[in-house]
């Protein structure tokens, strides 16, 4: 009989910390599939962040950092350019990426650093309790926006796809989402791509997974779902939003 | 101790700090320990630049010299700002075609030589620093003229007009500030204070 | 050996690079600007990598990265940069990493005044940011002892597993004086084999990390450190004395460029007869707090002379234990104490103590 679905190699097999219905362990699968599937694991460098994913570095088998809030592309830079054999890839939250660390990663991409970054977006804080987040979603309620956030206040959720497409530096830059299989499946394809243009040496690569938070939303997981498809897609339309050659893929495809 | 120093001031672009480092190359060329320590920031921002440079046949305590034994300034801010803070007995070389105004310390001697118009007629207008290096160096006999100008040859190299012209110039300073030189015997606080004449690395000024 | 005249701040570099450091991480700043500019021309020509960076909040991150791949890396910055590295030089301690960090001190605090000052003494040897780590700091007085330190903090550094600092002031970066360099041109590469990110090929994974959730595990990890600390206590404390070889009625105390301004006082009260003594320590953090206190105790006052308000003045009171009063002269904001200002001060001394003698 022909074995067709196993544990990545590139994950341990232990249970993942993170609350029932989460989607962070569907991001984490999608990666080490995809480092499988290259063969890279021996020589990917991971760097974990600050947040519910600061114990990433525990899931991934291959070697790790742990960064500090927000700097994990500036560590990853600086490893690259030392070693630019390894795979460098980073994995950071919303709070982490597009609040304390917005310089390092947009830097990091404007000097067109060749590593791949995950960026999980759940519009929340997790670890610290569910706090606005800067990609939390207009009229959000959150622990520090009892009211529902205001965009008189803390203005629009922050789009960092958008931001970092608009980099004239060549780079890949997409974003896509957990909230259903299919979506899943088209995820897993592009976060392949993004390492695949680091193994080829060819640019920076950024994408960006709109995932769930059923603990701090106040949903169970299957309304964390519908939220996200709800109220976070009109904020963060999926896709492939930057490719190196200046064409989408979801241009060749439909060519 | 075997220990001198000079202030070179002027303002930024005068080539004050170029100065100091041709002597404080020469220097280290003719085997001596030297500082070179520019006074930048506030002085900076008001326009003057200046250097201190430390010679010594042993070594360089102290490279932030507050009194300097001698000062070679281009013009009349950096003369009034640093003219009354020269030891007793210590040089003052002046550059009077920009510090116009007469000035004058009882207790200093002091040279003073038009040489922006000096560095003019012999065809090196934009080497005044090296006018006032000369006379500087023609007066103490710290370090001879072939030391200087060898360095001078050395910086140079690649620029043949600059290096013919910075040398002239130094030359037409040098002979002005040996002109003034007191005579033998007639040593001055800034004689007594020329580098170790026992010290077989020093290179001490001929006789003319 | 060719006698090269340079200025601190460059002499730095070429020393770091004849010391195997090829990779930079830097980010501008008034007065240590030539450290950067000297790499950035001579790494590509050696093989090896400058980056400039958006600040030097990343600066501290990326050397981070680059130590945790095993390579030797520096930055240098000045005191408001080295502030804004205070996350990463935490994170750099925790995680066991060697990199040598330069801070050419300047005038604080905030913003402050971009001449040169020795007011980072205390952030330097108190730790320099947040949890229980020190850094190991090495000040030079003279550019040919900033090369001679450059070498030696890389080699505290990889021997213990350490940050180190090399502190500076303004003036030792912006000031010229002939150097000698060693004879390598490039030294072996740092010997990292055993704990690296390098990839997993052919062993476990590992992991660079500062983080210990188990409070058993983070407390045994900080007596670890705290034991190599112990043993750089023990073998790198240095320190440098002048005119401390005969009687001595008052002692200096004084680090960095300050302390030849002392040794010039010095010389200046030898022509009258007067010997006065001055202790340097080298090594600023471990402060060889002994040698300190076997100085002190030969004379019968002590000056302390720094560019701050005092802030090695606290090392030298812990070493007196109460034996002495500590006088001081301290300027700040760019201002230097004089030759004359300590000769003259010297002399109250000497005064005051011939009144007590009669």
């Amino acid at each position: 009989m022909q074995k067709i679905f196993s544990h990545p190699c590139s994950m341990i097999e232990d249970p993942l910390h993170y609350c029932p219905g989460c989607t962070h362990g569907i991001i984490h699968r999608l990666v080490a599939e995809s480092i499988d599937e290259l063969g890279i694991r021996e020589r990917a460098v991971g760097v974990s962040s600050v947040g519910c994913s600061v114990c990433t570095y525990k899931y991934f088998r291959c070697d790790m950092f742990q960064a500090s809030h927000g700097r994990a592309p500036a560590v990853a830079t600086g490893a690259k350019r030392c070693r630019p054999e390894l795979i460098l890839f980073c994995y950071q939250g919303d709070g982490d990426l597009a609040a304390i660390g917005t310089s390092e990663i947009i830097h990091a991409a404007n000097r067109g650093e060749k590593i791949t970054c995950i960026f999980a977006n759940n519009a929340v804080y997790g670890m610290t309790g569910g706090q606005m987040a800067p990609t939390t979603i207009p009229g959000q309620r959150t622990s520090t926006t009892p009211a529902g956030r205001r965009v008189s206040q803390d203005g629009f959720p922050l789009p960092m796809a958008e931001m970092l497409a608009s980099l004239r530096t060549p780079g890949y830059v997409a974003r896509v989402s957990m909230h259903a299989p299919s979506e899943i499946i088209r995820a897993k394809e592009i976060v392949r791509r993004a390492f695949l243009h680091q193994v080829e040496d060819r640019c920076f690569s950024f994408v960006e997974c709109l995932s769930t938070c059923p603990t701090n939303w106040g949903l169970s997981p299957a309304e964390s779902l519908k939220w996200i498809e709800r109220e976070m897609l009109p904020y963060y339309p999926l896709g492939e939003l930057k490719v190196p050659d200046g064409k989408t893929g979801d241009e060749d495809e439909h060519n | 101790m075997n220990t001198t120093d000079v202030l070179f001031a002027g303002f930024g672009g005068h080539g004050m700090l170029l100065a100091g480092k041709l002597l404080a190359q020469a220097a280290v060329n003719r085997g001596l320990q030297v500082s070179w320590l520019p006074a930048y920031g506030a002085e900076m921002r008001g326009g003057t630049a200046n250097v201190t440079v430390c010679m010594s046949g042993s070594r360089v305590a102290s490279p932030y010299i507050e009194h300097p034994a001698s000062l070679v300034v281009m013009n009349t801010p950096s003369l009034l700002k640093y003219g009354p803070k020269v030891k007793k007995g210590g040089l003052i070389v002046i550059n009077t075609t920009l510090a116009r105004e007469p000035w004058t310390r009882e207790d200093c001697p002091v040279l003073s030589l038009p040489a922006g118009d000096m560095a003019r007629e012999v065809g090196a207008w934009k080497s005044t620093n090296l006018v006032l290096l000369g006379a500087w160096a023609g007066y103490t006999g710290v370090l001879s003229r072939d030391a200087i100008v060898e360095t001078i040859e050395e910086q140079f190299s690649m620029k043949h007009a600059v290096m013919n012209a910075n040398v002239a110039a130094f030359d037409t300073g040098f002979r002005q500030g040996a002109t003034a030189r007191p005579a033998p015997g007639m040593a001055n606080e800034v004689d007594s204070r020329t580098l170790d004449r026992g010290n077989a690395h020093l290179d001490h000024r001929t006789a003319r | 050996m060719t006698r090269v005249l340079m200025k601190g701040n460059e002499a730095i570099a070429e020393a770091a690079i004849r010391a195997g450091c090829l990779h930079f991480f830097g980010y501008p700043i008034t007065p240590q600007n030539e450290i950067p500019e000297y790499f950035s021309r001579r790494l590509p020509q050696v093989g090896g990598e400058y980056v400039q960076t958006e600040s030097e909040v990343a600066t501290s991150n990326m050397i981070f990265g680059a130590a945790g791949v095993g390579v030797r890396v520096m930055t240098s910055s000045s005191s408001p940069g080295i502030s804004l590295m205070s996350e990463g030089i935490s994170y750099l301690a925790g995680a066991d990493l060697p990199v040598v960090i330069v801070n050419m001190m300047r005038a604080g605090p905030g913003l402050a005044g971009i001449l040169p000052s020795q007011s980072d003494y205390a952030h330097a040897t108190r730790g320099t940011a947040h949890g229980d780590f020190e850094l190991t700091v090495l000040a030079p007085s003279s550019v040919q002892e900033a090369v001679d330190l450059t070498i030696l903090s890389f080699q505290i550094a990889e021997r213990y597993r350490v940050p180190v600092m090399l502190l500076g002031d303004g003036m030792i970066g912006q000031m010229m004086e002939p150097v000698e360099f060693p004879e390598l041109e490039v030294g072996p590469p740092l010997a990292a084999d055993d704990w690296a990110l390098t990839g997993c090929r052919g062993r476990e994974p590992r992991l660079v990390s500062s983080l210990y959730l188990d409070p058993v595990e983070l407390n045994d990890k900080n007596y670890e450190r705290y034991r190599r600390y112990a043993l750089i206590r023990d073998k790198e404390t240095r320190f440098d004395t002048y005119n401390c070889d005969g009687p001595y009625d008052v002692l200096l105390t004084a680090f960095g460029v300050m302390a030849r301004v002392c040794m010039s006082a010095i010389d200046e009260l030898a022509k009258e007869g007067i010997r006065v003594g001055l202790f340097r320590p080298i090594t600023l953090n471990p402060f060889p707090e002994d040698a300190c206190r076997s100085a002190i105790a030969r004379a019968k006052r002590v000056l302390d002379v720094e560019m701050n308000m005092g802030q090695m003045l606290v090392d030298i009171r812990l070493a007196a234990r109460g034996s002495h009063d500590i006088d001081f002269i301290g300027k700040c904001g760019g201002l230097t104490p004089s030759v004359e200002d300590v000769v003259e001060r010297v002399r109250v001394h000497l005064a005051a103590i011939r009144a007590e003698e009669r």
